[in-house]
């Protein structure tokens, strides 16, 4: 028998099971042009459905004709929120247990809000169809920032007001003003300030992080088809949540749970895009129900950037205290976040600002408070977490940028104020200021790692020679040497303070072994890119011993995966890795039994090698999973039901907290404001690596995407609410041109409460990389007296910081 | 609406004659009409380059060009280039070396890749990224995608060589 | 994004074209690579009843080099110009200019003319043209014209040519001295923050004659004769090159835009005019 001559070490390669890079298996399909994206999909006697958008970012709307847009040929209907009134589907409710407008009831709040929605027989009649609609529209004031609008007399909701115009409670508690939307605070208040008033030494800084947006290469849509005969509504979508999605529309539209099937298909990418429950959901599923034909609703890309899901926009005030050598005594953060017209967050309902409690970062601060404020203004809503866990990039943004203030302020070595300040090794599990439990971490081995690599001794000499140089004369250009150090908290999360819309956040794998000794699982997630099929196959073949390449993981159809809450803040591996992890030991668990049998053994006197169970103390005597399952099929096993099949729902005890130390080389022109990025290093800490090559190109890509939210991309208005920045020419999305190659390296500290260690990485270079480009630019001026300046670090935001400082003589 | 017009065009070495508006954009007419999906759709303002396909011999974002205008004219999709039993070594680099996540910009990139290495068989890393830039990703930052094109053209290279 | 529907015509001679223009006046559009008129068509921004398509008219795709004139058809592309081995000897700054529009794969499509005839301010070929001294070859129902490139832009796409005209060719000295095309954007695929084309003919240790023209930085191209004046006669040393900046600066009337504020986008039009008579010098 093959197996005999086999040596544990082939017999592991066999498996690709964990640990090693192995090709994904979605390749094929994509790199064929044989992926199958919603757009993709085709039915029989398909309409398609476009909106009619709000040119006014706020106006009443006094009438909707849509008599001309009926005649145009082709057109099949016209919804208007009158139309969708007598359903209650004019309104639905957001994630953050606000309510949005589905189309516009009366009024719109911001510029490309969903006015009617057309359906016609193809896209082209549907456009024409749009052109038609008469919409007569009554300018009102306009509020673009959330101070003013905290100050206006202007009402933006109504339904924030009594009839006494006296603010009415929001759903996270008493409303402030009638556009403010909620406080939430963390920590204790009168400590911390105590602590920074009688402190030594205190740093402030407010900065703006700016508006946003994850913008994926495939923009968000839809098929709804409703099957009157049977009853049964088939949704197809762009949807990183199928089942949320499936619970929710069940929630709105009364139609049976059992009765909707969703299925995300594949996505091309998401980064937080396509959690969020959109209008052009609602109405599909109307028009479908309405004409008895399946409808079509695909974003085109202005409508993306305008309309479905921004991200940032979060105005942050912060005070830090220390002692004169540096030890940090406290921290205070206050955010103003503007949500727009409708808060349409998606976060955990307990946390209206996310998880922007782990401000405290990497450093053990004893006491901190935060207060964060939500107001609405006339921009799209939003609010998602693009490419990070819950508002964590906000969070690592504005510590990491408080640690550079402060080392300003001390006059010292951001480098070594990081070090003395990180918690040690031995504090884990450690509980921060601000109410979270760190469950591992080595932060100084990571960080001495990182600056050796780099020889942070020798990039500081050189940036003194080149800050003199230009005192001299001899070069335009400066040097800027970008740290950052990131603890992320991802994985939600424990049920127990964890859900949306009341759903708890755990995830699920169900697992299926054929009788040939194949297999397929499903999960409750969805890959958008991550590559789910291969990785998660790769946790199942190092925990049952079958090959990753016999086993199918499937992903998004609601009727045949368990129930998950999908793929997002970097749960996949933390919440459903996990689950996928325990459903595979429930299969060894029984054919440990049935091995036994086999082998003629007890239970207890056999034990799992690789692919196989042996007898204990001889390792001749075996079998391997694959005889384990064709006899668990096929032979009459006392006590013992036929058949191997698991499942797993995995409610964690903890999130995860991985870690990282980034450092980027900069050159800066002083003149035209243009960067260069020439050296990038990331080291990246998450816990046990399933795939190194897959975590390689998160990191790669990650890093990416915190290039550019850093050096210039943003979503930007004008005073009148349009915006600025809505297609690709504007809206930054970096090319192979514009982008460096970067330096990945690690270390490993395996999360101590997930079953294989795993603690989630696609998000950790987002986190960690916009501050460690943010400071790099930053960096480049210290020697000049800046101490903070926001993003986006453009050509001509780093031209006005140098010209401020007064270096353009 | 205006009136539906008579055209014919090869796709993939195959003759499509179909009644179409002109306005009806080529990437509609190759995804909608003729179920050809490997092209994408991901600006509509020729920045993205989701679309791109091969038309007479030059790389050209399918959004924008009207059917009217491919008339007569002998385009190559992703479809065209390579298939399961013909992988074209592009494909089959950016499997070995992870150029690609969502996989949604790689139809485009790896036609666009077809010319570009037809024009330049042995390309310095400077130039894939210069001759690439007509191609966005939002998943792999480039790195690998360029490492997959690099190798590519060693493999291409390497059996010119061999044939000679 | 879809357009509103049009009538399409493919002629194959000019007169063909200029009979369609002729019946339906300005609600004719001709179209060259359309790289700028489909996105706004798609925008609904361009009403166009009636498009001609340009592709297939005889004689307007050629590049000729006779003597000292160089003549560029309309419907050659960026990639052309690129690729023309003839052309980049006799005129590199034509080359240098072309791989700084747009991507590889606009630059299939984008032509000459179109570039040249749409009058859209962020252009890079215009203010090219102007620097050359190019002329622009127009017909229309009265027959030929010509224009000199710079008195052809009077305002963000309002030219000299009349709606029933059809610009056919460029074309231009062959260019003597040192070159230099020199753009800052933000990105590929961007137009410029601010571009800047230089030819510089040295004789001896001094300069000769200077030409120099900018991009995006008023409503039109600029061809700023005193940038060039300032540097006639000179060594091109600091000063000179000051006075011909500063002389640009003159004018040039930027608007603030996402690119930047005015004093942004002035400071660096002296920048990458100092650069681009910098390089042309050391090439002269």
């Amino acid at each position: 028998m093959k197996d005999e001559v086999t040596s544990r070490e082939e017999r592991i390669e066999n498996l690709k099971g964990m640990g090693c890079s192995r090709k994904r298996v979605e390749d094929a399909r994509f790199t064929q042009g044989k992926g199958n994206y919603v757009d993709d999909i085709k039915l029989d006697g398909m309409l398609f459905g476009d909106f009619v958008r709000s040119p006014y970012a706020h106006a009443k709307v006094v009438s909707i004709n849509t008599e001309e847009a009926m005649k145009v040929p082709g057109v099949l209907a016209v919804l208007t929120a009158a139309d969708l009134a007598p359903l209650g589907l004019h309104w639905m409710p957001t994630l953050a247990g606000d309510k949005q407008m589905v189309l516009a009831d009366g009024k719109v709040l911001f510029q490309g809000q969903e006015v009617a929605f057309v359906v016609a027989e193809d896209r082209y009649a549907a456009a024409d169809g749009i052109e038609a609609v008469e919409v007569e529209y009554e300018e009102l004031e306009v509020l673009v920032d959330p101070f003013k609008s905290m100050g206006s007399d202007v009402v933006l909701r109504e339904d924030t007001v009594d009839d006494a115009g006296k603010p009415v409670d929001g759903a996270h508690g008493p409303r402030k003003h009638h556009n403010h939307i909620f406080t939430w605070e963390a920590g204790d208040k009168d400590p911390t300030f105590e602590v920074i008033d009688a402190a030594e030494v205190v740093a402030e800084e407010t900065m703006y992080y700016h508006r946003t947006h994850p913008c994926p290469l495939e923009t968000c849509g839809c098929v709804a088809s409703m099957d009157k005969v049977n009853g049964k509504l088939t949704l197809w979508g762009t949807f990183q949540a199928p089942h949320a999605i499936r619970t929710v529309v069940s929630l709105i539209s009364g139609i049976e749970e059992h009765n909707i099937r969703v299925i995300s298909p594949d996505i091309g990418g998401g980064f937080g895009n396509k959690v969020g429950a959109y209008p052009g959901y609602v109405c599909s599923v109307v028009a479908s129900i309405v004409t008895g034909k399946p409808v079509k609703w695909i974003e085109d890309r202005m409508d993306n950037l305008m309309t479905t899901a921004f991200a940032r926009d979060y105005w942050m005030k912060g005070r830090i205290s220390a002692t004169k050598e540096g030890k940090i005594t406290g921290l205070h953060c206050h955010v103003t976040a503007d949500h727009g017209g409708f808060d349409a967050c998606a976060d955990p309902t307990k946390f209206p600002a996310g998880f922007m409690n782990i401000c405290t970062g990497s450093y053990d601060i004893p006491t901190a408070f935060l207060e964060v404020d939500g107001v609405y203004t006339n921009k799209a809503p939003g609010g998602v977490s693009y490419r990070c866990s819950f508002r964590v990039t906000e969070a690592v943004y504005f510590i990491e940028r408080m640690i550079e203030v402060l080392a300003i302020e001390l006059s010292m070595d951001a480098a070594e104020l990081r070090r003395i300040n990180f918690i040690k090794k031995e504090q884990f599990p450690y509980t921060a200021a601000l109410g979270w439990e760190y469950d591992s971490g080595d932060y100084h081995t990571a960080w001495d790692k990182a600056l050796k690599t780099v020889d942070y001794a020798g990039l500081r000499a050189e940036q003194a020679q080149r800050v003199e140089d230009f005192k001299a004369g001899k070069t335009r250009s400066l040097m800027g040497v970008g740290l950052s150090f990131f603890t992320e908290i991802v994985g939600a999360g424990p049920v127990k303070n964890c859900d949306i819309l009341g759903l708890g956040m755990f995830d699920s794998c169900e697992i299926r072994i054929h009788p040939t000794g194949s297999a397929i699982a499903r999960l409750g997630t969805i890959s958008q890119g991550q590559g789910h099929a291969t990785t998660f196959a790769q946790i199942l073949a190092s925990e049952i011993g079958l090959p990753a390449d016999s086993i199918t993981i499937e992903e998004g159809d609601t009727d045949t995966a368990p129930y998950g809450l999908g793929t997002y803040g970097s749960r996949s591996t933390p919440v459903a890795g996990a689950a996928t992890a325990m459903a595979g030991r429930k299969i060894r668990a029984k054919a440990q039994m049935i091995a036994a049998y086999l082998l003629e053994v007890h239970d207890d006197d056999v034990e799992f090698d690789v692919d196989r169970f042996v007898v204990k103390g001889a390792p001749e005597r075996f079998k391997t999973m694959k005889d384990i399952a064709f006899a668990a099929y096929n032979q009459a096993i006392p006590g013992i039901e036929p058949g191997l099949e698991a499942v797993s729902y995995y409610d964690p005890p903890n999130m995860t907290y991985p870690f990282g130390a980034y450092v980027c080389v900069m050159d800066i022109d002083v003149d035209t404001g243009t960067t260069d990025i020439r050296r990038f290093y990331a080291l990246d800490d998450c816990g046990t690596r399933i795939n190194p090559m897959v975590i390689e190109g998160q990191v790669h890509g990650g890093l990416t995407e915190a290039l550019a939210v850093a050096l210039g991309q943003e979503i930007a208005y004008d005073d009148m609410g349009n915006v600025k920045t809505g297609t690709l020419m504007d809206f930054f999305l970096p090319t192979a041109w514009e982008v460096p190659n970067y330096e990945t390296d690690h270390t490993v500290t395996p999360s101590p409460h997930h079953p294989i260690g795993a603690k989630g990485v696609g998000e950790s270079p987002h986190v960690g990389g916009v501050p460690c480009f943010s400071n790099a630019v930053q960096d480049a001026f210290r020697a000049f007296g800046l101490r903070h300046t926001n993003m986006p670090h453009d050509h001509w935001r780093i031209w006005k910081t140098a010209n401020e400082l007064g270096l353009h003589g | 609406m205006s009136k539906k017009q008579h055209y014919t065009i090869t796709v993939n070495g195959k003759e499509e004659e179909f009644l179409a508006e002109p306005r009806e954009l080529l990437i509609y007419t190759l995804r909608e009409r003729l179920n050809i999906t490997g092209p994408h759709i991901g600006c509509e303002t020729s920045h993205c380059g989701a679309c791109t396909v091969t038309i007479d011999g030059k790389s050209v974002k399918a959004c924008t060009m009207f059917v009217a205008q491919a008339d007569g004219k002998d385009v190559t999709t992703i479809e065209g280039i390579g298939g399961p039993d013909n992988l074209h070594p592009l494909q089959n680099a950016f499997k070995e070396h992870h150029g690609l996540q969502c996989g949604y910009c790689t139809p485009g990139m790896i036609t666009r890749a077809t010319k570009f290495l037809e024009e330049n068989p042995n390309p310095t890393e400077e130039e894939i990224r210069f001759g690439m830039a007509g191609n966005i990703c939002r998943c792999t930052g480039y790195q690998n995608i360029v490492k997959s094109i690099q190798a590519a053209a060693a493999e291409m290279s390497a059996v010119r060589e061999a044939a000679e | 994004m879809i357009p509103a529907a049009f009538e399409y015509y493919r002629p194959k001679d000019m007169a063909g074209v200029l009979s369609i223009l002729e019946e339906h006046g300005d609600d004719a559009r001709v179209m060259a690579g359309g790289h700028s008129l489909i996105p706004m068509m798609k925008l609904r921004m361009a009403d166009v009843g009636h498009l001609i398509d340009l592709q297939d008219v005889e004689g307007m795709s050629e590049i000729d080099i006779s003597g000292n004139t160089i003549r560029i058809g309309a419907m050659v592309t960026q990639h052309d110009i690129i690729d023309h081995h003839a052309l980049s000897a006799a005129a590199p700054i034509l080359r240098e200019a072309a791989l700084q529009i747009a991507d590889p794969q606009v630059r299939y499509m984008g032509t000459v003319g179109g570039n040249v005839a749409n009058g859209d301010p962020g252009n890079d070929m215009p203010g090219l043209m102007q620097c050359l001294d190019a002329t622009f070859h127009l017909t229309g129902p009265d027959g030929e014209h010509t224009v000199a490139a710079r008195d052809f832009y009077e305002a963000a796409y309002m030219t000299a040519r009349e709606d029933d005209q059809v610009l056919t060719a460029v074309s231009m000295p062959k260019p003597a001295g040192g070159h230099a095309y020199e753009k800052q954007k933000r990105k590929i695929g961007d137009y410029a923050t601010a571009a800047a084309a230089a030819l510089i003919v040295k004789d001896g240790f001094t300069c000769a004659s200077a030409s120099i023209a900018m991009t995006n930085l008023s409503d039109t191209p600029v061809y700023s004769e005193a940038a060039g004046a300032a540097l006639v006669g000179t060594s091109v040393d600091d000063a000179a090159v000051g006075a011909a900046v500063a002389a640009m600066l003159g004018d040039i009337d930027p608007t603030e835009d996402n690119r930047g504020p005015i004093a942004f986008k002035k400071h660096v039009a002296g920048v990458i005019l100092r650069r681009a008579i910098e390089r042309a010098w050391s090439r002269a």
